[in-house]
């Protein structure tokens, strides 16, 4: 399997899990399908992003880093957009993308990658 | 009248024992081993500046079996044109009528003595993985080694592994290597069974009962004298017990052996040549399915040892999941309260 796909399956089932641990917090409880639908579609683009930085450069801690700075720029924007939540959205989000950029740089397919330019 | 001392006398005979390079285009440096047939000296090439190892016998061969082993030995090594195994430049009849062939001088240290020092277990793993891989170039080629063992591997200090000493190789398929065809091997000529280690008489054709290899590293076919019968196979009990000794080097630095790499070295070695791996190719990629956490042919593992093994093997993954697991609840009892 490729790294764009990795990270783009890998991104989306966090992603899944990540929206529905919403449910612990009767507050939102109502609004679930949307989180979950919302925390989906980021853990999915966090993960093509993550996945596109991985097959560019092949370094485990700048991957690392990558993920974690894109999975904590995600959760920014929807806590933002919520104005609260900051920690609960922002904490699981940056460590999704330390996961996929971790699992990315390890176990992605690299075949297809260009040279190193790291 | 002045005595000459031992140490005089000792020089004048290495003098006189030196080859005579005159009218090459080597100039003599030192000697730096010495074999069966041959002493491998270092020596400079004059015209293009570089330094060579060459393979001189020591004598000159009034009955051309000698001479017509080494130059075997350098077609056979001209033939296998690889990275593992060391090329040949060149050549040739001293004026002494001594055969030699220069090839690459190889900067490093043997096998054997390289293990010695702190070398991890997988360290020494990829180095006998690339071993693996030139054997089984030279199989392809139809030309069995049968002598492999740690004092003939070079390990070089850029990460070069080089497989040294054709001195004693089978020709199993001639149509598979291009040599001259004086260097084919002749018709069998009587070995006394039984007789031990290449000696200075040995034909060109290894005859029926001739034993040829180093004892601990021959497989059992090839200690008995089976020469007819030899095949891949012996090579791959060869390459096992070297296997053997590089585990036997690590657990010297107190460090456990995996029971997967003891089993592939058991597999290697196993008595019935059809039990061992069917080529060193498949041996290489037991070893590199053991350094990747897979599976390998020659352990089957229990459910408990498969679970123990995938852990080890994605273990940060597997701490990264459970540290997200551990914050995510941590955060939701945190503000629920």
């Amino acid at each position: 399997m490729n790294k764009i796909t990795y990270g783009l399956i890998l991104g989306g089932i966090l992603g899944i899990f990540d929206g529905l641990t919403s449910w612990f917090t009767p507050a939102v409880r109502p609004q679930l399908m949307g989180i979950v639908l919302g925390s989906t579609f980021k853990g999915l683009l966090a993960g093509v992003l993550i996945g596109i930085f991985a097959r560019k450069v092949h370094s485990l801690g700048l991957g690392v880093l990558f993920g974690l700075a894109v999975g904590l720029l995600f959760a920014f924007f929807i806590a933002y957009m919520q104005r609260n939540y900051y920690v609960q959205i922002m904490v699981p989000g940056g460590l999704v993308g330390l996961i996929v950029g971790y699992a990315t740089q390890k176990y992605g397919d690299s075949s297809t990658a260009s040279p190193s330019r790291t | 009248m002045n005595w000459l001392s031992d140490e005089a006398i000792a020089r004048l005979r290495s003098a006189g024992a030196e080859p005579d390079l005159a009218g090459t285009r080597y100039r003599l440096i030192e000697r730096i081993a010495s074999g069966g047939m041959g002493s491998v000296y270092l020596a400079e090439d004059a015209m293009l500046g570089r330094r060579v190892a060459i393979k001189i016998l020591d004598v000159p061969d009034s009955s051309g079996d000698l001479a017509a082993r080494l130059q075997r030995e350098a077609h056979i090594l001209a033939s296998l044109e690889h990275p593992g195994i060391v090329p040949v430049h060149d050549a040739g009849t001293l004026a002494d009528g001594r055969v030699f062939y220069a090839m690459k001088f190889v900067e490093g240290e043997r096998l054997d003595r390289f293990s010695e020092r702190a070398s991890t277990l997988p360290g020494c793993l990829r180095i006998f993985q690339r071993i693996c891989d030139t054997v089984a170039f030279a199989h392809t080629r139809g030309v069995l080694h049968r002598d492999l063992k740690p004092e003939n591997i070079m390990t070089g200090p850029f990460g070069e592994v080089l497989v040294m000493d054709w001195g004693v190789a089978k020709i199993l398929r001639a149509d598979r290597i291009s040599m001259p065809n004086e260097a084919i091997p002749d018709q069998p000529r009587e070995t006394p069974r039984g007789l031990a280690a290449v000696s200075m008489r040995t034909p060109l054709k290894t005859a029926h009962g001739a034993v040829l290899g180093t004892p601990g590293y021959m497989a059992p076919e090839q200690a008995r004298g089976d020469v007819e019968h030899l095949d891949e196979r012996a090579d791959i009990y060869s390459l096992g017990a070297m296997l053997q000794f590089l585990i036997a080097a690590n657990a010297r630095g107190t460090q456990t052996t995996p029971r997967a790499v003891s089993a592939i070295a058991r597999k290697a070695m196993d008595a019935d040549p059809a039990a061992r791996y069917a080529s060193a190719a498949e041996l290489g990629q037991d070893i590199a399915r053991y350094l990747d956490g897979l599976p390998v042919l020659a352990y089957p593992e229990n459910a408990l040892q498969k679970i123990a093994r995938w852990a080890a093997r994605y273990r940060l993954a597997i701490v990264l999941v459970l540290t997200y697991l551990v914050v995510r609840a941590l955060l939701i009892f945190w503000f629920r309260r």
